[in-house]
C-alpha cells in the first residue's frame, strides 16, 4: 500500500535481502498469475472479435438476443445482464471493504465484508444460470428458407415494408407458436421411445400435441435478433402474416429448424460460433467466478476461526481480493463485447 | 519452518496498516469509485439500448466510446480496487507493460485477419 512514499536508494532496492517491488512474494506472484489469465481471457475475446469480423452472415445484436427478465414478459433489453454486471460490482466493492478492514485488523468487518462478498458471487452465479438456461431454451427457434422471395413485413409502428428474403435465409416463429411446435415435434418421436416401455404415453402425448405436418404459423418474425438496413432506416423484429407466412413456412429448408442453442447450432444466427464463444467465454468466467466463491468460502471460515489475527495481518484477504477484483475486471470486457457491441 | 516470504519490512503490504481515521478517508474513495462504476454502467446500457447500430459514423462513435467507457471502468478497477496504483513504479510496468505489449499485437493481428476474411467473403462469394 504504501509502496509510493517509501525512499530507498537503488542499491536498497536491488541489492537483496528484500523484495525490490516491496511486495510479498505471495502476492506478486498472484499478479503474475493474473496476467497470464489476462492473457488467456484476451485471447478469447480477441479470437471472438476475429470470427465476428470475418463473419460473411449477420451477427446477432445483444439487446435483442438478450430481453428477458425471470418471471416476466415482454422485452427488457440488457437489464437482466445490467443487474448481474452491477451485482458483481457491488461484490467486488464489499470486498476491497474487506482488505480495508484487515488493514485495520478489524476481524469483525472482515468477515461482514467477506461473507457479503461470497453472497454476492453465489447471486451472480445463480443469474448466470439462468442466463444460460434462458440461452438455451431460446424463444420460438428458427429455419432457413430454401428459395427467394419478397414478402410485406410490418414493424412495431405498423409501417410496412417489402422484403426481399434471398435463398437462405434465417427467419423466426414466434415463441407462442415455436414452443408449441417443439413440444410437438418432440411428442412426435417420443412413441419409439414409449412402444419399449409398453406404449402408456403414446396416446397421452398424441392427444395432448397437435399432428406436426398440419401446423402452420400465422406469424413469421424477421430480424428477430440481427439488423437490417433499408432506405438508412434500421429494420428490426418485423413482423410478416397470412399467405406471406405460409409462403415462407412452405420454404422451409428441410432440417435447418434450430430451437435455442447448442454446440452444433442454434436460432440466434447462422453461425455455431456465435453460441460457441458465448458458451465458451462466458462458462470460462462462470468457472473463474465460480472458483473465486470457493476460495472466499474458505478464506472467510479462517478468518472466522481467528488464523489471520494469529498471524498478526491479513494479507490473504487482499490476494484472494486481487483474484476476485480480476473476476469483475474481466466481467467489464466480456460485458462490452457480448453485449454492447 | 521460517517462512522467506515474509521479509519483515515496514513498505510491505502485508504490514501496511492504517487507524480508523485513515480507514476513513479510503472508505471515502472506495464509495466515491462505487458510484462512478455504477454510473458508467448505468450510461452503458442506456447507450446500447437507445442507439441503433445501422454503420454509420454515428455508431462507429458510439462504440468507440463503449470502449472507452470500458477502459475507464478497468482502470478504476485495476489501479483502486486492486491497489496497483498504490504499489511501486516498478511493479505496475512489470505488470501492465508486458501485457500492453502482446496484445495490443494480438488485437491487431487478430482483427486484421478477421476483416481480411470478410473482404475474401465480399470479392469470392
Amino acid at each position: 500500500m504504501s509502496g509510493q512514499s517509501e525512499h530507498v536508494t537503488k542499491d536498497e532496492l536491488w541489492d537483496g535481502n528484500r523484495s525490490p517491488f516491496s511486495v510479498s512474494y505471495g502476492k506478486m506472484m498472484m499478479w503474475f498469475f493474473l496476467v497470464s489469465d489476462a492473457l488467456t481471457f484476451s485471447g478469447l475475446l480477441t479470437a471472438y472479435g476475429a470470427i465476428r469480423h470475418g463473419s460473411s452472415d449477420l451477427w446477432p445484436v445483444g439487446e435483442q438476443v438478450f430481453e428477458a427478465l425471470p418471471g416476466l414478459h415482454g422485452s427488457y433489453p440488457l437489464m437482466y445482464v445490467a443487474l448481474m454486471t452491477f451485482i458483481l460490482i457491488i461484490s467486488s466493492v464489499t470486498m476491497v471493504l474487506a482488505v480495508e478492514a484487515g488493514h485495520r485488523m478489524d476481524k469483525k468487518g472482515v468477515v461482514k465484508w467477506l461473507g457479503l462478498t461470497i453472497i454476492g458471487g453465489f447471486i451472480f452465479l445463480g443469474s448466470q444460470a439462468w442466463e444460460w438456461s434462458h440461452f438455451i431454451h431460446g424463444s420460438g427457434g428458427g429455419f432457413q428458407v430454401n428459395q427467394a422471395m419478397t414478402v410485406a413485413a410490418a414493424d412495431d409502428a405498423g409501417n410496412t415494408y417489402q422484403i426481399t428474403l434471398d435463398n437462405g435465409t434465417w427467419v423466426h416463429m414466434t415463441s407462442d407458436f415455436g414452443h408449441k411446435y417443439e413440444h410437438a415435434m418432440e411428442a412426435a418421436e417420443e412413441p419409439v421411445a414409449h412402444d419399449e416401455h409398453g406404449g402408456h404415453g403414446e396416446h397421452a402425448a398424441a392427444e395432448a400435441h397437435e399432428d406436426i405436418s398440419t401446423m402452420v404459423p400465422e406469424e413469421i418474425v424477421l430480424n428477430k435478433y440481427t439488423l437490417e438496413h433499408k432506405d438508412g432506416k434500421d429494420l428490426r423484429k418485423l413482423i410478416v402474416k397470412g399467405e406471406d407466412a405460409k409462403k415462407i413456412w412452405a420454404a422451409m429448408e428441410p432440417g435447418s429448424m434450430a430451437f435455442g442453442a447448442n454446440m452444433q447450432k442454434n436460432e440466434y444466427a447462422m453461425q455455431q460460433q456465435y453460441a460457441n464463444f458465448f458458451f465458451f467465454v462466458t462458462g470460462f468466467h462462470g468457472f473463474h467466478v465460480f472458483s473465486g466463491v470457493l476460495i472466499n468460502v474458505i478464506v472467510w471460515l479462517m478468518a472466522i476461526k481467528g488464523v489471520f489475527e494469529k498471524r498478526g495481518h491479513y494479507e490473504t484477504i487482499e490476494k484472494i481480493g486481487l483474484y476476485w477484483h480480476f473476476v469483475d475486471l474481466v466481467w467489464v470486457f466480456v460485458f462490452t463485447f457480448f453485449y454492447l457491441i | 519452518m521460517e517462512r522467506d516470504d515474509l521479509i519483515v519490512n515496514e513498505s510491505y503490504a502485508l504490514n501496511a496498516k492504517h487507524d480508523e481515521a485513515a480507514g476513513k478517508q479510503i472508505r471515502k474513495k472506495l464509495y466515491a469509485v462505487t458510484v462512478l462504476l455504477t454510473v458508467i454502467t448505468i450510461i452503458e446500457v442506456f447507450m446500447g439500448v437507445a442507439f441503433k447500430r445501422n454503420g454509420t459514423f454515428a455508431w462507429e462513435t458510439i462504440k468507440l466510446t463503449f470502449l472507452v467507457l470500458t477502459l475507464v471502468k478497468a482502470a478504476y478497477i485495476v489501479l483502486i480496487f486492486m491497489h496497483l496504483g498504490d504499489e511501486r513504479k516498478n511493479l505496475k510496468y512489470v505488470i501492465l507493460l508486458p501485457y500492453a505489449i502482446f496484445i495490443m499485437y494480438l488485437i491487431f493481428i487478430g482483427l486484421y485477419e478477421g476483416v481480411s476474411v470478410q473482404e475474401g467473403h465480399n470479392i469470392f462469394g
